[in-house]
This record gives C-alpha cells, sequence and structure tokens, in this order.
C-alpha cells in the first residue's frame, strides 16, 4: 500500500536523494532482512503455507514497521536508554493490537484470515531490530523509508516462499486451483500433491534454496574466503 | 535534560503506559459495537449457510428474521425459558457433563418445511472447529452442514470447511433404524451406509476431531427432537390410523425407560 504512494512522490520530491532510495532498495536484495540478516524466519516459517495470509501479513508488518519507526524515530532523544526495550515492545504491541481491532471491525473477513498470524508481527524480531539499529539513530523520513524498505524485504521473501509452498503442496495458488483435476492420481493421472510442503521444514529449505539462489547472483554477498 | 536519571525513567514509563493504554480502551471500546456485530452476522449468516441458505453478511439479519422462527435453549431434554441461544458460550457448554449443559437450537421454515439447527464445537488437531448441522423434520436426517476451524493444516485438516467435505453429510442419518442416536462417523479411506462419510487423507486427527464433535454435541439433542418430533406427528390428521400406531411404540418406550430408571434409583 505504501510503495504506491512512495514512487508517485519520487517524481516530485527531492526527499529521494541516492542515499535515501538506498535505504528503501537495499532490504530488497543486498540486505534483505531474511536472506541476509537472517531475521523475523520463524514467521516466514508459521504463515507461508498460502499466498494470501503471507500478502496480508506483508502488508500488515509494512503498516506496522512504517508507523512504529516514524514513532521511534520521533522519540528518539526521549526515550530513556536503559528501558529502551520495554519502550519499543509497548510501541509494537499497541500498533499490533490497533491494527487487529481495526481489522475486526471494518476487514472482518481478513482478520479471520489472519487470526493468530497478526498477533505474531509483535514477536516478529525485524521490527525490534530496525527500531534498535536505525530509527532509534535516524530522522524521521529515513526511518519511515527504512520501515518500508524492510518490510517490503520480508514480505518479498514471505510471497515467494509462499507461491512455492502453496504451489507444490495443494496445487494451488490464492486459493484457485492451477492442476487439472484429471492430472491426479485419485482421477487417473500421474500427478500428487508434495503433502511434505505444507510442513514447517520445508519453508526453511525453501528460504534456504533462495539465498543460495540470491548468493549465487550477487557477487557483493559471495564472500571471501 | 537527563534522560538516564531514575526519575526521568519512572516518568517516562508511566506516561507511556498511560498514553498506550487511554488510546487502545479508546480505540478497542469504539470498535467494540461494530465488531460485535460482525460475529452476531457471522453467526447468522452460518446458521442460514447450514439450511442451504447463501446470504452475503449484510443480508444475514433479515434473512435470519424471516426463516428462523424460534430460537430455543435446551436442557436435559426441556425448554429453558427466558435465554438468548446467541448468547450461550458453546466452547465451555461442550465441555459439560451432558445433564448440565445448555444447548442453543434454532428452528428454521424453509419452503414450508422445519428444520432444527444445532451449533457444534469440538477439537481439531491444532485448535477448535466449529460449525453448525441442520436436521430434517424426523430429528435425524441431516438437511445441510458446515463446518471451519481455527488453525488446521492448510491443504489437510483445514479442508473440513469446503463444501466438498461437509456436503457428503446430506442425506445421512444420525439415529439407527431402531431410532438410537448413532450419530456420523468420518471415516478413513472410505465411508459407506447411513452413519459414515469420507475422511479427508493426510487429515486423519481433523477427520475425528469431527467425529467426536458431532457425537458429543448431538447427544444433548437427541431426548428433545425425538420428543418433538413425534408430538408433531400426533398434530397431523387423526384419519390416518397409520400414524397411531409408531405414537403407541413411543408411549411404551418411554414407560419402559422410566421403569428402569426406578429401578436404578
Amino acid at each position: 500500500m505504501s510503495t504506491e504512494t512512495i514512487e508517485k512522490k519520487k517524481e516530485s520530491e527531492p526527499l529521494f536523494s541516492k542515499k535515501n532510495r538506498k535505504l528503501l532498495k537495499d532490504p530488497l536484495n543486498d540486505d534483505n532482512p531474511i536472506t541476509v540478516q537472517v531475521l523475523g524466519i520463524c514467521s516466514a516459517l508459521a504463515i507461508t503455507v498460502q499466498l494470501k495470509p503471507a500478502v496480508v501479513m506483508s502488508l500488515s508488518v509494512v503498516f506496522v514497521m512504517a508507523a512504529g519507526n516514524i514513532i521511534i524515530s520521533l522519540l528518539r532523544n526521549m526515550i530513556p536508554q536503559r528501558v529502551r526495550i520495554i519502550v519499543m515492545l509497548t510501541v509494537i504491541a499497541a500498533l499490533v493490537i490497533l491494527v487487529d481491532q481495526v481489522l475486526k471491525a471494518y476487514l472482518f473477513d481478513v482478520s479471520k484470515q489472519l487470526s493468530v498470524f497478526i498477533g505474531l508481527i509483535i514477536t516478529n524480531c525485524i521490527i525490534m531490530g530496525r527500531f534498535e539499529a536505525f530509527a532509534m539513530g535516524n530522522g524521521v523520513w529515513k526511518s519511515f523509508l527504512d520501515g518500508v524498505g524492510n518490510a517490503a524485504g520480508y514480505g518479498v521473501i514471505l510471497i515467494l516462499v509462499s507461491v512455492f509452498r502453496e504451489f507444490f503442496g495443494t496445487g494451488t495458488l490464492w486459493g484457485y486451483s492451477l492442476i487439472p483435476d484429471s492430472w491426479y492420481m485419485a482421477n487417473g493421472g500421474f500427478y500428487s500433491d508434495n503433502g511434505m510442503m505444507l510442513l514447517p521444514p520445508m519453508a526453511l529449505i525453501t528460504v534456504a534454496l533462495i539465498i543460495w539462489v540470491q548468493r549465487a547472483n550477487n557477487r557483493k554477498l559471495i564472500e571471501e574466503n | 535534560m537527563n534522560t538516564s536519571s531514575n526519575s526521568y525513567t519512572f516518568i517516562f514509563s508511566a506516561v507511556m503506559v498511560v498514553v498506550v493504554a487511554a488510546l487502545l480502551s479508546l480505540a478497542a471500546t469504539s470498535l467494540q459495537p461494530m465488531q460485535a456485530e460482525n460475529v452476531r452476522q457471522e453467526s447468522w449468516q452460518n446458521i442460514l449457510k447450514s439450511i442451504n441458505v447463501d446470504v452475503s453478511r449484510a443480508e444475514s439479519e433479515e434473512a435470519y428474521n424471516n426463516l428462523i422462527t424460534e430460537e430455543l435453549v435446551i436442557q436435559n431434554g426441556q425448554i429453558v425459558d427466558g435465554m438468548n441461544p446467541l448468547e450461550i458460550v458453546i466452547a465451555d457448554e461442550v465441555k459439560k457433563p451432558l445433564e448440565e449443559r445448555k444447548n442453543p437450537l434454532y428452528i428454521a421454515e424453509k419452503d414450508g418445511e422445519t428444520f432444527y439447527v444445532i451449533p457444534l464445537r469440538g477439537g481439531g488437531l491444532w485448535g477448535p472447529i466449529w460449525g453448525f448441522i441442520s436436521l430434517k423434520k424426523d430429528a435425524s436426517t441431516i438437511y445441510g452442514a458446515n463446518f471451519d476451524h481455527k488453525s488446521e493444516t492448510p491443504g489437510l485438516g483445514a479442508e473440513i470447511n469446503t463444501a466438498m467435505f461437509y456436503d457428503q453429510f446430506q442425506n445421512k442419518n444420525i439415529l439407527d433404524e431402531s431410532g438410537e442416536f448413532k450419530s456420523v462417523t468420518v471415516k478413513k479411506g472410505g465411508g459407506s451406509g447411513q452413519h459414515e462419510v469420507d475422511g479427508i487423507s493426510g487429515g486423519t486427527v481433523t477427520s475425528d476431531g469431527v467425529t467426536d464433535m458431532l457425537k458429543n454435541c448431538l447427544a444433548g439433542y437427541v431426548d428433545y427432537l425425538k420428543a418433538r418430533s413425534s408430538s408433531h406427528d400426533e398434530d397431523l390428521p387423526v384419519e390416518e390410523l397409520e400414524i397411531d400406531d409408531p405414537i403407541e411404540d413411543e408411549d411404551v418406550d418411554v414407560a419402559s425407560n422410566e421403569v428402569i430408571e426406578n429401578d436404578v434409583v
């Protein structure tokens, strides 16, 4: 949702210096929160069985991270150092509860789809990590871009993994069946869904495959031994 | 300002907690009526779905008021007065022993036929499962059913909320030929006959959960529904002599049950 408005602003606003664009773009590939920073793996396992919840989860994380980064960045000079982690947790929890309440009132069907996953955002370590590593030390606009960028980077991986798992696990995408019924062994065909794709370990293996492909293609990520 | 002093830390935390608490309670209380309305509409929608009426959430209230003629609460085969069945927490009731259970029952009139709608609640593999089932006037033949779940495995147990699964229940019987309660079993590897449906391959625990849920929830209604459906038979024209016989049989059954109970006491 937020990415669209940013792209529109890009043409008119000088706020998008090369440095700021980097904040937005880096997490998508070079500094991806899941595949490079290896944060937020836990939720990547839990909600990537189907595409739809993965997309809604990504959008919710974009909102919570952008809003949270802005709040933390605004408060960064006021937050007492010794309780800063607690303050961050309070901000995340409050935002997540707010999102949950609004969804339940206005988008009831979406909230039913997400059920427990929306609460899982609280435990998403990417958010905490970016608050601590970026928003505590940077201005509001930069923090906002960093939040959107990292959430988008997280979302891209989530969507990739869920496409892979939903297609091979149940033969559908977004709930629509893509494999002809006559292919299935039950109907005399040769094909059978791979039930293992639906289990959490396959998410880990899929993420690992993505990391492999990404590292093979991105020179910056190749470590010198 | 010294942001690392103890007093500042305390004041900051106190202010933050108050602000966040005020914000969240404001949001919760102002959104509460809409959320409650959504939940109500959803139960109306699900009740109607079980008698094979599909309406959108917005239309559910009107359709519900048109089709549902009675809302009852049944305990021990008797109607409990002055309770709203929609307010009963079924998840709590199904855990109680049969005699203490308050069972919500909805009676629908559709195309001149009477249907009994019964809410269900049980457990699957990962979390709760629930649904509604509707019985025809004979209190045995299933007219429609639907199920839903909180967190069953997508593609496996989660398939219970697809029409492919719950449509199988139509025209199955929960009572056997002699009128005893037998429920409907979800059977792995193909169900057959009046009391079995086909299970979901790979979803055995969820399938068993559906079986247990049906057995457990329906048990609380059998006595009342049997009594009700036989009393409705009495209302039929007296000229039809054949109808008198089953009623007499029923009377004998009731009498012999009483004798047995007295013996136990």
